[in-house]
């Protein structure tokens, strides 16, 4: 009875990676895990030596942070890579966007812009940022640790979080690419965002 | 045997997470138009070729139209061979659009860049048309089917290259010679910090 139990997970499991794929990243994939509504997994990033950028997030000069510690309200996430021709076209329009948070003084207090670059060091993460003179805070992610966290996405994926409150953590907003105008992105994240 | 079972079990379970370190083409660019082999064994030639020997030499067809032949740079330009197993597959659709952004980083070391996979033109036409515009070129070696791969001792046995970067100075010596696991893409720092070597020199 026990061999035929054994059998038979042996057979469950070697279904599930060879219909997979890639695996679990897949089966993470699946499930949703950005879906709007659900809670963004832990993530903690190297804080930036830049001051400039860690005065924008409000941080101190530590080791690392969790993204709760980023001081605003919004939190919005790009998970790119260098490597990704989509992230590289929609390079400028994305940086048009963080212009426009921070060109309204009440919208820049509420709401901060990362990127995360999926697969990329920290060189490649540099080479990207000076490329396309991006002006927030990247941070590499080079052993896909975070990307694996968040579901495996494709590239370009944007996150938005309510990083305060009570609903703190809350998903409000999910997308793949279809960055379509930076106006157009902001008026989407402003009408959908329902942090309290 | 419920300890075995456990055992069993766990072990079952590490494979699925470890193998989930490779790069699944990342970029939305290419939808759901990549095929996955899964996880490939990660070498599976033997190098026929070592640094400080002259590099073999060849003449391949390239996506434009031009053929191009590696004497031609020989006392003008470093050249960097980047080896890719096969169009439209993962890893190597996530490569060369990261050394589209870099040209800039290639001129500063006076180098050039010749990508090579063993797919015909056309498939390479249209795998690299969804990269964008790519400033360096891109040959085929196609037929006879390998014969530069091979020549490098680069050919795995199901007929694809290893994933291999390849350095060769303006005097045509070979530099450096990486050829890493084929499910991995090369960090970019380790062929820049290459080209730094050599120039140092």
């Amino acid at each position: 009875m026990n061999k035929i139990k054994l059998a038979g997970i042996i057979f469950i499991f070697a279904f599930l990676a060879a219909s997979s794929g890639c695996s679990i990243l897949q089966l993470a994939a699946d499930k949703n895990i950005l879906a709007v509504g659900s809670q963004l997994p832990s993530i903690k990033l190297a804080t930036p030596q830049d001051q400039s950028l860690r005065n924008y997030l409000g941080l101190e000069d530590k080791e690392s942070f969790s993204l709760n510690e980023i001081k605003c309200k919004i939190l919005i996430i790009e998970i790119f890579s260098m490597y990704c021709p989509h992230c590289q076209n929609k390079a400028p329009v994305i940086n048009e966007f963080y212009e426009l948070l921070e060109s309204d003084e009440r919208v820049a207090k509420q709401i901060k812009f990362i990127g995360i670059g999926a697969g990329n060091s920290a060189f490649e993460v540099e080479v990207f940022k000076k490329k396309y003179q991006i002006p927030f805070p990247l941070f590499a992610d080079s052993d896909l640790a975070i990307h694996k966290e968040l579901g495996g996405v494709r590239t370009p994926y944007f996150i938005g979080i309510c990083n305060q409150g009570e609903r703190k953590n809350r998903i409000f907003f999910s997308q793949l690419a279809g960055f379509s105008g930076a106006q157009k992105f902001l008026d989407n994240i402003l009408e959908l965002a329902d942090c309290r | 045997m419920k300890r075995k079972l456990t055992i069993i079990l766990a072990l079952l379970i590490g494979f699925l997470f470890t193998d989930s370190a490779q790069i699944f083409a990342l970029s939305d660019s290419f939808h759901n138009s990549i095929y996955n082999p899964g996880l490939l064994k990660p070498l599976d030639s033997l190098l026929k070729v070592k640094v400080g020997e002259s590099a073999p030499e060849f003449t391949l067809p390239s996506v434009s139209g031009k053929k191009i032949n590696l004497n031609d740079f020989r006392g003008k330009k470093i050249v960097v061979l980047s080896f890719v197993p096969a169009a439209w597959t993962p890893v190597c659709s996530d490569q060369w659009p990261g050394y589209n952004i870099v040209e800039e980083l290639f001129k500063e070391h006076d180098a050039v860049l010749l990508g090579i996979t063993v797919d015909n033109i056309p498939t390479l036409f249209s795998w690299t048309q969804q990269m964008g515009n790519l400033w360096f070129p891109v040959l085929s070696d196609f037929w006879p089917h390998g014969e530069v791969a091979d020549s490098f001792g680069l050919l795995r046995s199901d007929g694809v290259a290893e994933r291999a970067l390849v350095i060769i100075d303006k005097e045509g010596i070979i530099r450096y010679l990486g050829v890493g696991d084929i499910n991995v893409r090369p960090p970019l720092e380790v062929l820049i910090g290459e080209l730094q070597k050599i120039n140092r020199k």
